[in-house]
C-alpha cells in the first residue's frame, strides 16, 4: 500500500469523525442551557484526534522499518561482503535496493517466473526503463524478492494499525462530545503548538546551515591543514586523477578573499556616493510627483536579478570596455574582459537601490524639528543636510552601508559571470581576479564526490562566507535598531 | 545705522552697505548640491534604460524564427527501401529523413540533383530539426508514406542569423558561416515567399538542445512554475503561522529575541549559502534526486520564509489594537480573534509581501547551480522529483554557448524573465494601493 493511499485512508476517516462529531456538536445546542464549545469545534477535535496520531505512528512505523530492512539485507549478504570495509557493504545494499526498486514495476506474471542470472533480469527491467548498477550480482536477486515481500509486509501491518488507530482516535472524539466538553480549548491549543513549530524553522534553517557546512568543513579539514587554508596563498585545486599520489592541490583563501573584497570595494565606490546621493535628493528635493516615478523605478532596478547584471557585465560591458581600451591605447587593450573593474561597476550599479532605499529610510526618520531648527537659523538646504542630517542619521547610514557590503561579499551570479576564473593576486583592476562564491560555484556544479577535498573546499569557503557576512550582518542591524531607538 | 551715525557727512541716498555672508557662494554650493543629486539619481536610472536597450535590442529577434515552407514527398524509396516497416518499427524510427527534406529543397530551388558540388552547398542550410520532426509525422501517422505534404520546415540557425541580417555580407565569406550560394537561394526563396519569418513558439516549448533552432525554455518555465508552487505552499502558510506566533502570541523572552535575530540574520545570508544547505542536507543526506525541481523548491523556500516573515509581521503589526480589543470584548478566544479579524486584515500585506518574496526566489540563480540544475535537460518533467532547469539556470547556460543565435535566445529568455517578473510586481503594487487602508 502506498504511503499516499494510507493517508488519504486517514485523512476519510478523519472527515468522517468530523462530520458525525459536529452533527453531534450541533444537536447540543437545543437546550436551555448554551453548550461551552460551536458544533464545529468538536468536528475539527475529532478530526485531529482521528489523524494525528495515527499519521504520527505510520510514519514513525515506515521509518523504522526502513531501518530493519536495511539490517535485514545486511544479515543476507555473503560473509565476504559483509565483512569487508563499510564501503562495499552499503554499496552492496544500494544495489540490493536498485534491483528491488526496479522488480517493483514487474507485473506478477513476471515475478513468478522471474530468471535466477542478473544477465537475464537486466534487459527485462531494461524494457520497463529500470537503469540498474551494472555489477550487480546473481545472488542479490532472491534477496530483493525477499526484501521486497518483507516489505510489503511491514507496510501493510503498519498501515493496518495505523487505519485502527484512527477509527478508535475518531470514535473517541466522538464520544467526547459532551455540552461542557472544551473542545475549543483544545483545537486552539493544538493550533498554537503548530504556529509555534513554524516560527522554530527560522532556527532549524540556521542551525541545518551551520551544522550541514560544519560536518563537511571538518572532514576537510581532516585532509588539508587549516594554516595552508586560512594563510596559504596559491588556489590551486587540481582535479586530479583521484588515487594519483599528488592529487592533493593547494586551497589558499588569501587569493580568494583579497579578490572578494577588492570586487566589493569597487562596487561600494560606486554604489555608495550614488545611491546616499540620490536617497538625499529624493527625500529632501524632489517634488511628490517626480518621487512618485523615480522612486518605483529605482526599485525596479533593485527587483531585477542579478543573473541580468551578470549578463550585461558579460555580453555587453565588459567588451565594451575592453575595445574601449584598445581604441585608447591604440592596439592592445589593457582592460580584461573579465576584469574587477567590470565586476566591480556592475555590481556596484545593483547595489544603488540597496543603498538609497535604506538610506531613504534612515534620513527620512531624522526628526523634522533639527531640519526646521537649522533652516530657521538660516541656513541653506544643503547645510542643513550636510551639518545637521546627515551626521545624526550617520550611524543608520554606517549600518546601512555595512548591510550593502556585506551583500556585495556574497553576491554570486555577477562575479561568476564578470569577474572571471583565475585566482590571481594583483591590484590593477583591469585584470581578473576570483571570488570566494565563484570558486564555491566551480567546486560544486559538474561530478561530485563527497570524499574529495575537492569538494569539500566549497564547504569549507562556504562556512567562511557565512561567518564573514553574518558577524557583518549583527552588526549592521544592531547598529540600525539602535539607531531607531534614539529617535523613536 | 552705526555706519551712518559716523560717517555724517553721508548723502542720505547713498544705498546701505551690506556685509558679505558669502550669500553667493552658499547659493552657488546648494546649486552644485542639487546638482549632484540630480546626476546621481539620472546615472541610476541611464544604467537601468541602457541595459534594458541593449537586452531587448539583442533578445526580440529570438521571437521570430525563420521556416521554409516545403511540399516533402515522404517518399517509400527513401524511408523504407526494403519493404519491411510493418514487421519492424525501427525502420520508420532510423530512416534518413533529412534526405526527404533535402529532396524537396533541391526541387523547389532546381538544382540538378546529379550535381554533386551544388547539392554538398546545401549542407547547413536546413536545421537538423527535421529529421525528429519528420520522423514524429510518420510514426504518428505511418500511412503518409509515399504521399506528399506542405510541412514548414526550420532554417538552420546561421541560415535564420542571415535572414535577420545579422550577418555581415560584407565579411570575406570564408569568415562567415553563410556561404555567397546559401545566400543567393535565400534571397530567391524569400522572394518565392517559401522562406519566412513565424513567431518562435518552439522557443517556448522545446528543450534543451545543442542546435539553437530547436532549443527553447520549455523544460525551465514548466522547472520555475513547479519551485514557485512549491514555494508558494510551503512558505506561505510556514511564514504566515510563524509571524502570527511572534506578533500575537510569543511573550518577549530570550528564545523569541534569538528567533527574531534569527530571521533578521537569515535575510541577508547569501544566497548561495541556501544552496550549499540544499546540497548537504537534501541532497547528501536525505537522499533527494540531484537536479530535481522539489529540491530547488525547498531550497528557495528556505530563502524567502524570511522576508515573507518580515512583510507579514508588518502588515499584522499595522493592524490597529482597537480591532483587537473590540474582538476579545465581544468574548472572542485570542485565536478567532486573530483569525477571523486580524488576518483578514492583513492579508493584503501579506499578499504583497508575498509576491515580492516570490519574485525574489523566481530570479534567484545562485543556489540553483549548486543542486544540479545545470542540467541538459530536453524532456518535460512530469512530476517535481524529474530533473528539470528553471528559467534563471537557463539564461546562465546560454550564456556559456559560443554561438551568436544563443546570445539571441538567452536575451529573450532576459526579456521573458523580466515580463513574469514585471507582471510580479505589478500586481503587488496594484493590490497594496487597492486594499491598502489607512487606520
Amino acid at each position: 500500500m502506498s504511503l499516499l493511499f494510507v493517508l488519504a485512508v486517514i485523512a476519510a476517516i478523519g472527515a468522517v469523525a468530523f462530520i458525525i462529531a459536529r452533527q453531534r456538536g450541533g444537536a447540543l445546542d437545543r437546550g436551555a442551557t448554551r453548550p461551552h464549545s460551536r458544533a464545529h469545534y468538536h468536528g475539527w477535535w475529532a478530526f485531529l484526534l482521528a489523524t494525528l496520531p495515527a499519521t504520527f505512528i505510520f510514519l514513525a512505523w515506515l521509518l523504522a522499518s526502513s531501518i530493519y530492512l536495511e539490517r535485514h539485507i545486511v544479515a543476507q549478504l555473503p560473509e565476504q561482503t559483509a565483512e569487508g570495509p563499510i564501503a562495499s557493504q552499503s554499496l552492496a545494499v544500494g544495489m540490493v535496493k536498485g534491483l528491488a526498486n526496479g522488480l517493483r514495476r514487474l507485473d506478477a506474471n513476471e515475478l513468478a517466473s522471474l530468471p535466477s542470472t542478473f544477465a537475464q533480469v537486466q534487459p527485462m527491467l531494461a524494457a520497463k526503463r529500470v537503469a540498474l548498477a551494472t555489477d550487480t550480482q546473481d545472488y542479490m536477486i532472491p534477496i530483493a524478492v525477499d526484501a521486497n515481500r518483507l516489505q510489503d509486509r511491514l507496510g501493510t501491518v503498519g498501515a493496518i494499525v495505523a487505519f485502527i488507530l484512527a477509527a478508535v482516535g475518531g470514535i473517541y472524539g466522538i464520544r467526547r462530545v459532551a455540552e461542557r466538553a472544551r473542545a475549543r480549548n483544545n483545537v486552539e491549543r493544538l493550533m498554537l503548538w503548530g504556529l509555534m513549530a513554524a516560527s522554530m524553522i527560522a532556527i532549524v534553517t540556521t542551525i541545518g546551515i551551520v551544522l550541514s557546512m560544519l560536518f563537511q568543513t571538518i572532514s576537510f579539514f581532516e585532509r588539508v591543514p587549516l594554516t595552508d587554508f586560512f594563510f596559504g596563498v596559491v588556489w590551486d585545486p587540481r582535479f586530479a586523477a583521484a588515487g594519483a599520489a599528488d592529487s592533493a592541490g593547494q586551497f589558499g583563501l588569501i587569493p580568494l578573499l583579497a579578490g572578494t573584497l577588492y570586487i566589493a570595494l569597487v562596487a561600494m565606490l560606486v554604489a555608495v556616493p550614488i545611491g546616499l546621493m540620490s536617497a538625499v535628493y529624493m527625500s529632501e528635493y524632489a517634488h511628490p510627483r517626480v518621487r512618485a516615478v523615480v522612486k518605483p523605478a529605482l526599485e525596479l532596478l533593485a527587483g531585477i536579478p542579478t543573473i541580468v547584471y551578470g549578463i550585461f557585465a558579460l555580453v555587453t560591458l565588459g567588451p565594451f570596455l575592453r575595445d574601449l581600451s584598445a581604441a585608447l591605447a591604440g592596439g592592445s587593450p589593457f582592460i580584461q574582459a573579465q576584469s574587477i573593474l567590470t565586476a566591480g561597476l556592475v555590481m556596484g550599479v545593483m547595489l544603488i537601490p540597496v543603498v538609497s532605499s535604506l538610506s531613504d529610510d534612515i534620513i527620512t526618520a531624522v526628526p523634522r524639528a533639527m531640519r526646521d531648527g537649522s533652516l530657521g537659523l538660516g541656513a541653506t538646504r544643503s547645510e542643513t543636510i550636510k551639518r545637521v542630517v546627515l551626521p545624526a542619521a550617520l550611524p543608520g547610514i554606517v549600518g546601512a552601508i555595512l548591510l550593502t557590503a556585506s551583500r556585495a561579499i556574497g553576491e554570486t551570479m555577477i562575479v561568476v559571470l564578470a569577474a572571471g576564473v583565475a585566482a590571481n593576486l594583483t591590484l590593477n583592476p583591469f585584470e581578473a581576479m576570483t571570488t570566494i562564491t565563484v570558486k564555491i560555484v566551480n567546486q560544486l556544479t559538474g561530478d561530485l564526490e563527497f570524499n574529495s577535498p575537492q569538494t569539500l573546499v566549497a564547504f569549507a569557503l562556504g562556512i567562511t562566507l557565512f561567518f564573514v557576512t553574518l558577524i557583518m550582518n549583527i552588526v549592521a542591524l544592531y547598529i540600525v535598531r539602535k539607531y531607531r531607538e534614539q529617535y523613536e | 545705522m552705526t555706519d551712518i551715525s559716523i560717517g555724517n557727512v553721508m548723502v542720505a541716498s547713498a544705498p546701505p552697505r551690506r556685509r558679505d555672508i558669502g550669500l553667493g557662494r552658499r547659493y552657488r554650493a546648494e546649486r552644485r548640491f542639487r546638482i549632484y543629486g540630480l546626476l546621481a539619481i539620472s546615472v541610476g536610472l541611464m544604467f537601468l534604460a541602457v541595459m534594458l536597450v541593449s537586452i531587448v535590442s539583442k533578445g526580440y529577434t529570438a521571437f521570430w524564427q525563420t521556416a521554409v515552407t516545403l511540399p516533402i514527398t515522404f517518399d517509400e524509396k527513401i524511408i523504407d527501401p526494403n519493404g519491411k516497416r510493418d514487421g519492424d518499427p525501427n525502420v520508420l524510427i532510423a530512416a534518413n529523413y533529412p534526405k526527404l527534406a533535402e529532396n524537396a529543397l533541391i526541387a523547389k530551388l532546381g538544382i540538378d540533383p546529379s550535381d554533386k558540388a551544388m547539392v554538398r552547398k546545401l549542407k547547413g542550410f536546413l536545421s537538423d530539426g527535421v529529421r525528429a520532426q519528420l520522423r514524429e509525422m510518420v510514426v504518428r501517422d505511418p500511412s503518409i508514406v509515399g504521399m506528399t505534404r506542405d510541412v514548414d520546415v526550420l532554417a538552420s540557425a546561421n541560415l535564420d542569423s542571415a535572414f535577420k541580417g545579422q550577418i555581415d555580407l560584407g565579411v570575406d565569406e570564408a569568415r562567415r558561416k553563410v556561404s555567397d550560394q546559401q545566400v543567393e537561394w535565400m534571397n530567391k526563396l524569400r522572394d518565392e515567399g517559401v522562406i519566412s519569418g513565424h513567431f518562435n513558439a518552439g522557443l517556448f516549448t522545446y528543450g534543451a538542445s545543442s542546435r539553437p533552432e530547436t532549443s527553447g525554455m520549455g523544460v525551465a518555465i514548466i522547472g520555475s512554475l513547479y519551485m514557485m508552487a512549491i514555494v508558494l505552499l510551503l512558505a506561505l502558510p510556514i511564514g504566515v503561522a510563524a509571524s502570527i506566533y511572534l506578533e500575537e502570541f510569543a511573550k518577549k523572552s530570550r528564545l523569541t529575541d534569538i528567533i527574531e535575530v534569527n530571521i533578521n540574520n537569515l535575510a541577508a545570508v547569501p544566497s548561495i549559502v541556501f544552496g550549499l544547505l540544499g546540497l548537504a542536507v537534501f541532497i547528501n543526506f536525505l537522499g533527494l534526486p540531484r537536479s530535481a525541481s522539489l529540491v530547488g523548491g525547498l531550497v528557495l523556500t528556505l530563502m524567502t520564509l524570511p522576508t515573507i516573515i518580515i512583510a507579514t509581521r508588518a502588515a499584522l503589526a499595522a493592524v490597529p489594537p482597537s480591532i483587537r480589543s473590540a474582538a476579545l470584548g465581544l468574548g472572542a478566544s485570542k485565536m478567532q480573534m486573530v483569525f477571523h479579524h486580524i488576518l483578514p486584515l492583513a492579508a493584503p500585506g501579506i499578499l504583497t509581501g508575498t509576491i515580492i518574496g516570490l519574485a525574489r526566489a523566481l530570479g534567484e540563480t545562485a543556489p540553483l547551480l549548486l543542486i544540479g540544475m545545470v542540467a541538459f535537460v530536453a524532456d518535460y518533467p512530469t512530476t517535481p522529483f524529474d530533473p528539470a532547469t528553471a528559467l534563471p539556470v537557463q539564461i546562465y547556460m546560454w550564456a556559456n554557448e559560443a554561438e551568436r543565435a544563443f546570445v539571441e535566445r538567452m536575451s529573450a529568455a532576459i526579456i521573458v524573465l523580466l515580463i513574469f517578473l514585471m507582471a510580479m510586481n505589478i500586481t503587488a503594487i496594484v493590490l497594496r494601493r487597492r486594499f491598502e487602508r489607512r487606520w
